[in-house]
């Protein structure tokens, strides 16, 4: 058992009925660089949660160090030196770094009284440890996302980390920010402190570690050597499906389009925009956070409207000031967060489901016909392949997957003819994801033009006839996705960074 | 009519505990008190006495099913019935005859509406096209109808009302109370607004998750606009048959209504985050309180026992829920 900071055998979990963890295993040795590997919701957090302690497991066996757990808690987990580091980086905002380096220590230490030469003295230790220069008097707010990245690594350090956990460390970084980071994680090996990092990019996957374990649907479906791998197979095991041959390609005639914008523009989010979306076409939207592509989203939708150019629907000029008018126009939008901004998640599946279009049901004085509603949520259930016992539960009951079919149910029962998706698949299981796929292409077929912003490059170029690139608020590219590589576009991306 | 009474078999909001705890209360009193409590005198009686909260427990509802929560309704309920007062003390010539009196009756009742639904429209317009919260907004507003009200009664009791007027507090229609009648009326009528209208989803989809309603195309502005309006008139009502029952009209009557309704509300399975609760257990909670307060009254305790008892009664709904819902949960 020489090194073995974490061995996982057989992990079972399940949350009320739903098993989202089935016999995993894994095992991470001292100074080994892993990757957990895996598609939004294939269980990567929840194992993590189990490593950390945070869950409990319901079957299986965790060991730490050589020594066996039959019921680990957080404080055990931090005691054999498991160090999470979440994307939120669970930093104290206002304070300043060293005051957040050393909290640990005040806290341990159970000193009433606050010596600040002593914080002072940690900081700097702390910071000395991995390598870093940094002011510790700046309050962790004022620093870029790398910088709290790095106090928090400092921090996971300085407690005697043995094993650094880090969820999705590179989602918000720049290329140059990601190297340095890298560099830090191999020189934290060379110190023997073991590195998981958990992702679902496969480049970086390949770049920075030594062993990789991929995960789907709640199971490790693939694992081994990096050098085993390569980009093809990662993708293969992650999806689980063949990711040849099955491109979306549009074989619609060049007639006026649905939707065309002229120089549509808002003042600090975009501008210049020239946009064309034809019946039964499926045009894909990308570009970096911050390139203006959710506020060309909710333009298109009202919710934050433009402020010059046209919009044009159907060859009509027409405005587009509310979510309201962008309704009466025909036009519909998935958003992107679909807890905060698409569900009701304690109203029944039925209120979800119909939340804008009760008024196609009423009756005499207003009052709602529930036999028709129930015969039309029957068919919408059947339609969209939402599986559900009863719609009177609560909406919040369904996987994500369910849950995203519920607010694209809802939008494509208004009749809309131009349909907007902002990140349509995020934090959905992989079944589902090619499930909502497969629906938008049948709503394709039907003569409805498919808007997709998303930044799921693979997503875009299986599922798009035309990518469009956005960056600063520009288009910059257009690219037919029939012969795309998922390189170039990434590269382009990249390029912008 | 579905009041709701299949949620209840359910144990949906919690409306079972409540109703249990209710009718054991009610039993309790019935053996304690065969004499006293157990009388058609009792229950007319208490017929009389609760409507007033019940209908401002309604209108609470309304407001707090958005999330939301209005706390000027005494106030609106005050202000209506002083304006509606003062029709019949400076306006309506002494010595009306029948018919005349009767046309002036119907002019207040449609003064107080008025009235209820302008305050409960600044009260709609403040919250939604301002975005003050509501408990500020209704705060602001409470004090503002109050003092307008003080102002214009300098304090004083408004006394002087033609006798047919105090038929809406105190008559009584096949044996039933008049107030009682007009609460059922407004119950049934709320169970279908709330159930059966789009409008009515649309205050529970709101109160769920106010940015979703936005991004869905609910128009959330008019819809919390209207429900204010709503509630203001239902306390431009309950003020009519405040000031009908006591034969007068106070600034400060029935402050104490206004934290009362915000109890029976929550007794009544109505969430406090909004999104979720029904007509019908405003009914439940507010009989649950009833028969406490005419209870213990009959048992001879301190006429001050009623506060104590509904505090206790309040927390004691809290553990039963408690501990149900965390068996339900296991």
């Amino acid at each position: 058992m020489s090194g073995e900071i974490v061995n996982l055998t057989e992990i079972e979990k399940s949350f009320g009925g739903v098993q989202v963890l089935s016999k995993v295993s894994l095992s991470v040795k001292e100074g080994e660089i892993c990757c957990l590997a895996g598609e939004n919701g294939c269980g990567k957090s929840t194992l993590i949660k189990i490593i950390s302690g945070v869950y409990s497991h319901d079957g299986g066996q965790i060991a730490l160090n050589g020594r066996t757990y039959p019921r680990l808690n957080p404080i055990d987990s931090i005691r054999e030196g498991i160090q999470v580091i979440y994307q939120d980086f669970s930093l104290f905002p206002n304070l300043t770094v060293a005051e957040n380096l050393a909290l640990s220590d005040q806290v341990e230490s159970g000193r009433a009284i606050v010596s600040w030469e002593r914080m002072r003295r940690i900081a700097g230790e702390s910071l000395a440890m991995i390598g870093i220069e940094m002011d510790p008097d700046k309050t962790v707010e004022e620093l870029p996302v790398s910088g709290k990245q790095l106090v928090a690594i400092a921090r996971a350090v300085y407690c005697n980390a043995r094993l650094i956990i880090m969820d999705e460390p590179t989602t918000t970084l720049t290329q140059k920010e990601i190297d340095s980071l890298f560099t830090l994680i191999r020189n934290l090996k060379e110190k023997g402190i073991s590195t998981l990092f958990v992702s679902h990019k496969i480049r970086e996957m390949l770049d920075i570690t030594e062993k990789i374990t991929i995960m789907r649907n709640g199971r490790v479906v693939a694992g081994g050597d990096t050098g085993e791998f390569d980009e093809i197979k990662i993708t293969q095991a992650m999806t689980g499906r063949d990711i040849g041959g099955e491109r979306f390609h549009w074989s619609g005639v060049d007639e006026e389009p649905l939707l065309r914008t002229e120089k549509l523009s808002r003042r600090g989010a975009f501008s210049d925009i020239d946009l064309t979306v034809r019946s039964g076409e499926i045009v894909g939207i990308t570009g970096l956070l911050g390139s203006g592509r959710t506020e060309l989203a909710l333009a298109l939708f009202g919710r934050s409207p433009a402020d010059g150019g046209k919009i044009f629907r159907s060859g009509m000029e027409v405005v587009i000031r509310s979510i309201q008018d962008a309704m009466e126009n025909g036009i519909a939008y998935v958003p992107e967060d679909r807890l905060t901004e698409g569900l009701f998640l304690e109203q029944s599946i039925e209120r979800n489901l119909f939340a804008n279009t009760y008024k196609k049901f009423e009756r005499f004085a207003g009052l709602l016909d529930f036999k028709k509603i129930r015969a039309a949520a029957d068919k919408a259930m059947d339609d969209y392949g939402i599986v559900s016992p009863d719609i009177a539960l609560p909406v919040r009951s369904l996987s994500g997957g369910n849950q995203q079919r519920v607010v694209l149910a809802r939008w494509m029962s208004t009749g809309a003819e131009v349909l907007i998706l902002n990140g349509p698949t995020v934090g959905v299981d992989v079944g589902s994801k090619f499930e909502i796929h497969k629906k938008l292409r049948e709503i394709a077929e039907r003569g409805v033009g498919i808007l997709i912003f998303s930044d799921d490059i693979q997503e875009l170029i299986m599922n798009c006839n035309r990518i469009l690139v956005i960056h600063k608020g520009r288009f910059t590219d257009e690219l037919q996705s029939d012969c795309l590589k998922e390189h170039d576009l990434i590269d382009r991306l990249n390029a912008y960074r | 009519m579905n009041f709701g009474f299949g949620k209840i078999a359910k144990g949906e909001g919690n409306i079972r505990q409540l109703s249990f705890i209710t009718l054991c209360t009610f039993i309790l009193m019935c053996w304690l008190l065969p004499d006293t409590f157990l009388t058609v005198r009792n229950f007319r009686s208490m017929s009389f006495q609760f409507p007033e909260l019940g209908i401002l427990s309604l209108a609470m509802m309304l407001a707090m099913l958005t999330g939301g929560i209005d706390l000027s309704l005494v106030g609106i309920a005050n202000l209506a019935s002083i304006l509606g007062a003062f029709v019949f003390v400076k306006i309506m010539p002494p010595d009306s005859p029948e018919g005349v009196v009767l046309v002036y009756i119907a002019g207040v009742v449609a003064l107080a509406v008025f009235v209820g639904m302008s305050c409960g429209l600044l009260n709609g317009f403040l919250i939604s096209r301002l975005n003050v919260p509501p408990i500020l907004a209704t705060l602001g507003t409470m004090q503002l109808y109050t003092g307008i009200a003080i102002v214009l009664t300098k304090g004083a009791a408004v006394i002087g009302f033609p006798a047919r007027y105090s038929v809406i507090g105190n008559g009584s229609v096949a044996g039933f109370g008049v107030p009682l009648i007009i609460f059922i009326l407004l119950l049934t009528a709320f169970t279908v607004l709330l159930r059966k209208t789009n409008f009515g989803i649309n205050l529970y989809l709101i109160g769920s998750n106010a940015k979703a309603a936005l991004f869905s195309g609910i128009k959330v502005g008019k819809v919390l606009m209207i429900s204010y309006m709503i509630g203001g008139l239902m306390a431009g009502l309950a003020g009519l048959i405040m000031s009908s029952r006591t034969n007068g009209a106070k600034a400060d009557y029935g402050t104490s209504y206004i934290l009362q309704s915000i109890l029976v509300a929550v007794l009544g399975g109505v969430k406090p985050t909004g999104g979720s609760g029904y007509a019908i257990g405003i009914l439940i909670a507010v009989l649950a309180l009833q028969f406490l307060s005419s209870g213990f009254s009959m048992l001879r305790f301190s006429n001050f026992a009623k506060e104590f008892v509904w505090g206790v009664f309040l927390l004691a709904i809290m553990i039963v829920n408690y501990f149900t819902n965390e068996r339900n949960k296991s």
